[in-house]
């Protein structure tokens, strides 16, 4: 396949990007997508120039690393894929690919195609865990948990934390993110017991770095490469109201009162 | 010079453990204030070791070189983890879990250590339930398991075919939590490049910023190397892009003794080998082979036809199928640990009978268990691997068998520690995959989990407090101490050496050349005459890396190409180490295979009468030879015999 790439190439988060065009001839259909931009980039390195600088690590879609526009879709065209699973045989031999990093005020660009979402990582330090230490825990079987339970938990859990939600929202929103972890730890019995004090503070400091709201377009899920659903973001909603509305009978539930 | 000793404590195996846990020395908690501790890694067990420092009150420092902590590659692990729960009543215990993982890694490990192992599995899953890891569970609400290779009872603990994944993601989040609270300080997107010595002590690392290419210097009272594994030797693997050895090296060549370089785990179900373009493989968890059959066509008539797609898999009929795990081993089956899978599917394809373009595929069918269980079981157990195979290879694995080969997947060789986890560098110690430590020649299925967060959670807190008691009065050492400033010119040096090339050629086109000489002679059949052939061949290796590579941009700035140069060169030299020691071990053991020591039937021929050991290179100069050491392995207990599946 011959295809050509418009790439938006930036040299760090102070200079002005701009697209570039680049030609790759004789691309397998049976590559990955990042296989051919491995070789335009050895192309690129052959004439002695700077390589395009994209995130990329596992390679076979669970780490979250990778990212990319394509086309003006977070991880290309197919549904529920990362784009290190995306191969070139979803495309036409001629075709052109516009390429594009995510886009979200809340994920500052570091080079070229490459981002920092560190503040993903910032929700969940600010409560997106149970509060417990290593040792003396009692055994793993003491607690059954509904099938269904640990069902919807892992469902949630399946989030790689890679940011498509964000990128695909008008909104930049992070709430399909933030659901998620709520709903996985609100869901299992080990996880009730904080569970009002930790969507206040996820949701607290998600808005606090500046991701937007929900708006209800269903963006983040149509464009989730794990294809997490909506419902997530709709049980932090009520996991969210309740903390409100009944914090102090919660507080008081949670402590045998 | 430097002597092994694995300080081993006295009395019977059962009891040690326990032993050493009430008798080993401890910090006092204002005391842990004022001690520093660095842990490199964010995986399993670097994760779960930073964590639980944290919670104790030491003053961790954790580095990473992806963006996240939650990135590293143990989330890709996806089949389980073992614990001797015994919750399936089949007969399980700690003693059967450490007698299989001895025998599975062909008894070249050692045994307190290995059953150490075994002994504080049980409380990893417990730990982890709480964390809310959404584990499978049947309809009454107790936790499932499946059965892995290696052993007869079910033992596994899983999360769909995320696992690794599930684990991760609940370490990640006590890590968080210790973040927040202050305990523990992130350092995301760092390559550590080198460990800091201070009076025959370990009291810092050197990393380098890869945002912007600046080299930073931090001190620690003691250092943790959780790094992982050193697969990607061999380019193409089962690793993530970034997994390196450098950290490893970089310790090896400040003191810290490598042990069994050449045992590396070739793992049996991964997705083909495609084309040149490729960048990695893909595993299809070993789980699978519970519920599919392997085989290939009995007749080189059906091979060729199928290999010109004139016949379908479908179209071979039952008797012209050759299920040849199940003839050679009956007892075990499909269910065969992986190095005799790996080598199973070698012979039969070696033999003329893959059944893929290239010749290097077999079989993995699950056309019986869909019948037997219907699509709706499958789906459910294995669901996100079919999608994962579909997306690869185009083909959908409900309708027509999966292709699979062999693939470098793990190293079970490593830096070697002793019963404390430590280096041969006191202040350094190892956990994790980087270690040499519990696998032996080989590791078992849905064990690497089980160690990355054994090391972790329940034994680095215990015996790096025994070494930190005596360190309460050592000050903090300034970064601006001769050691720190020499190590990082050093480095700074290094580095302007690598720019300076400025030859032609990319870093991965070199390191594509050197993965198929380590393919090629160091892979999963190994010989005399090979393993002399790629050593020599690696001086010129070194000399095209050193010549004619072209690293384009600065070193002050994010710089991809530097990374993967400065990575590459230790591959190439650890590399050389692997097959040395290759050489070295003329005996067959686990995923070590030396094609000239093996039995009538073509299985393994270990010889423990002359390598009963663990080696152990010490580094002596880049212009001069390793020095071998050994540590003798003792057994006790699991009486070593000839490993049999059959």
């Amino acid at each position: 396949m011959d295809l050509t790439l418009k790439i938006w190439r930036q040299k760090n988060s102070s200079s002005k990007g701009k697209f570039e065009t680049y030609k790759v001839n004789d691309v397998s259909p049976d590559s990955s997508f990042f296989e051919m931009l491995d070789t335009l980039n050895q192309q690129i390195i052959e004439k002695g120039n700077d390589p395009v600088a994209f995130d990329h690590d596992c390679r076979e879609g669970i780490c979250g690393t990778c990212s990319l526009y394509i086309n003006g879709r977070p991880h290309g065209p197919k549904r529920g894929i990362t784009t290190c699973q995306l191969h070139m045989r979803s495309f036409k031999n001629g075709d052109t690919i516009v390429i594009e990093p995510w886009r979200a005020k809340p994920f500052p660009l570091v080079k070229d195609l490459i981002v920092d979402r560190s503040a993903l990582d910032l929700i969940i330090q600010a409560g997106g865990y149970v509060s417990v230490n290593t040792g003396g825990i009692p055994d793993a079987n003491a607690i059954p948990i509904p099938k269904m339970n640990a069902d919807l938990a892992m469902d949630a859990a399946s989030c790689i934390g890679c940011g498509a939600c964000v990128a695909s929202c008008a909104n930049a929103s992070a709430m399909l993110f933030v659901g998620a972890k709520v709903s996985q730890l609100a869901l299992l019995p080990q996880g009730k017991i904080e569970a009002a004090n930790r969507v206040q503070k996820m949701v607290a400091e998600m808005d606090h770095l500046g991701f937007g709201n929900c708006s209800n377009t269903y963006a983040c899920e149509a464009e989730c490469p794990k294809e997490i659903k909506v419902t997530n973001i709709a049980r932090m909603n009520r996991q969210f109201m309740k903390a409100k509305v009944c914090a102090e009978k919660h507080e008081a539930a949670s402590f045998g009162g | 010079m430097t002597t092994l000793n694995s300080n081993i404590p006295q009395g019977n195996l059962a009891d040690k453990w326990t032993t050493y846990k009430s008798t080993c020395k401890l910090v006092n908690p204002s005391n842990k204030r004022k001690l520093d501790i660095i842990v490199v890694g964010t995986g399993l067990a670097g994760a779960s070791a930073a964590a639980s420092l944290g919670e104790l009150g030491y003053n961790v420092k954790a580095f990473c070189y992806q963006d996240s902590p939650r990135r590293a590659h143990s989330i890709a692990a996806q089949g389980g983890i073992n614990a001797a729960k015994n919750y399936q009543n089949d007969g399980d215990s700690v003693y059967r879990l450490f007698y299989d993982t001895i025998k599975g890694g062909d008894y070249r490990s050692r045994e307190a250590n290995v059953y150490r192992l075994a002994e504080v599995s049980n409380g990893i899953i417990d730990q982890c339930v709480a964390q809310g890891v959404p584990f499978a569970r049947d309809y009454g609400g107790l936790l499932d398991n499946r059965s892995f290779g290696g052993a007869q009872v079910s033992r596994t603990f899983y999360a769909r075919g995320q696992t690794g994944q599930q684990l991760l993601l609940g370490a990640y989040s006590t890590l968080s939590r210790q973040i927040n609270k202050g305990t523990v300080k992130l350092y995301n997107r760092r390559d550590m490049l080198d460990v800091v010595v201070v009076d025959g002590k370990a009291r810092g690392i050197i990393v380098r910023n890869l945002v912007t290419g600046e080299i930073e210097k931090h001190f620690g009272h003691a250092v943790v190397l959780a790094t992982g594994g050193y697969g990607n030797a061999y380019f193409l693997s089962t690793n993530a892009m970034g997994s390196n050895a450098t950290p490893l090296w970089r310790a090896y060549k400040k003191g810290a003794f490598f042990s069994n370089a050449c045992f590396t785990q070739i793992h049996p179900t991964c997705i083909p080998v495609h084309g040149d373009f490729q960048s990695k493989l893909t595993l299809m968890s070993e789980s699978l082979r519970n519920d599919g059959r392997i085989w290939v066509p009995k007749k080189l008539e059906d091979v060729a036809k199928l290999r010109k797609r004139d016949i379908k898999p479908s179209d071979i009929p039952e008797e012209d199928r050759d299920y040849y795990l199940e003839r050679r081993y009956p007892a075990f089956g499909n269910l065969v640990p992986r190095d005799v899978a790996s080598r199973a599917a070698k012979e039969r394809c070696d033999a003329g009978f893959g059944v893929s373009h290239s010749g290097l595929a077999v079989f993995l069918d699950f056309k019986e268990s869909i019948a037997r269980l219907g699509k709706n079981v499958i789906e459910e157990r294995y669901g996100n691997l079919f999608q994962m195979y579909e997306q690869i290879i185009n083909e959908n694995p409900y309708e027509t068998p999966m292709m699979i080969y062999p693939a470098v997947h793990y190293t079970m060789g490593g830096i070697w520690v002793d019963y404390d986890l430590m280096t041969t560098i006191p202040g350094l110690f190892a956990i994790g995959e980087c270690n040499f430590s519990d696998h032996g020649a080989n590791r078992l299925g849905a064990s690497a989990l089980m160690q990355g967060l054994a090391d972790g959670y329940f034994v680095l807190p215990y015996t790096i407090s025994n070494y930190l008691s005596s360190e309460i009065h050592t000050k903090r050492i300034p970064t601006d101490a001769p050691e720190f400033v020499q190590a990082e010119k050093s480095i700074n040096e290094q580095l302007a050496k690598l720019m300076n090339i400025k030859g032609k050629q990319s870093v991965d086109t070199i390191h594509k050349k050197f993965g198929k000489i380590m393919w090629e002679y160091c892979g999963m059949g190994r010989t005399e005459e090979g393993l002399k052939k790629g050593l020599s061949l690696v001086p010129d290796i070194k000399k095209e890396f050193w010549t004619d590579l072209f690293i384009p941009g600065e070193m002050n700035e994010f710089n991809p190409e530097l990374e993967k140069a400065s990575r590459l060169i230790d591959f190439i030299e650890l590399g050389e180490l692997m097959m040395r020691d290759a050489l070295q071990r003329r005996e067959s053991c686990g995923g070590h295979f030396r094609e000239e020591m093996q039995t009538e039937d073509g299985e393994a021929k270990r010889d423990d009468e002359n390598f009963a050991f663990v080696s152990a290179w010490e580094f002596k100069g880049d212009d001069n030879e390793p020095q071998l050491h050994k540590e003798q392995l003792n057994f006790e207990v699991a009486k070593p015999s000839q490993r049999s599946y059959k």
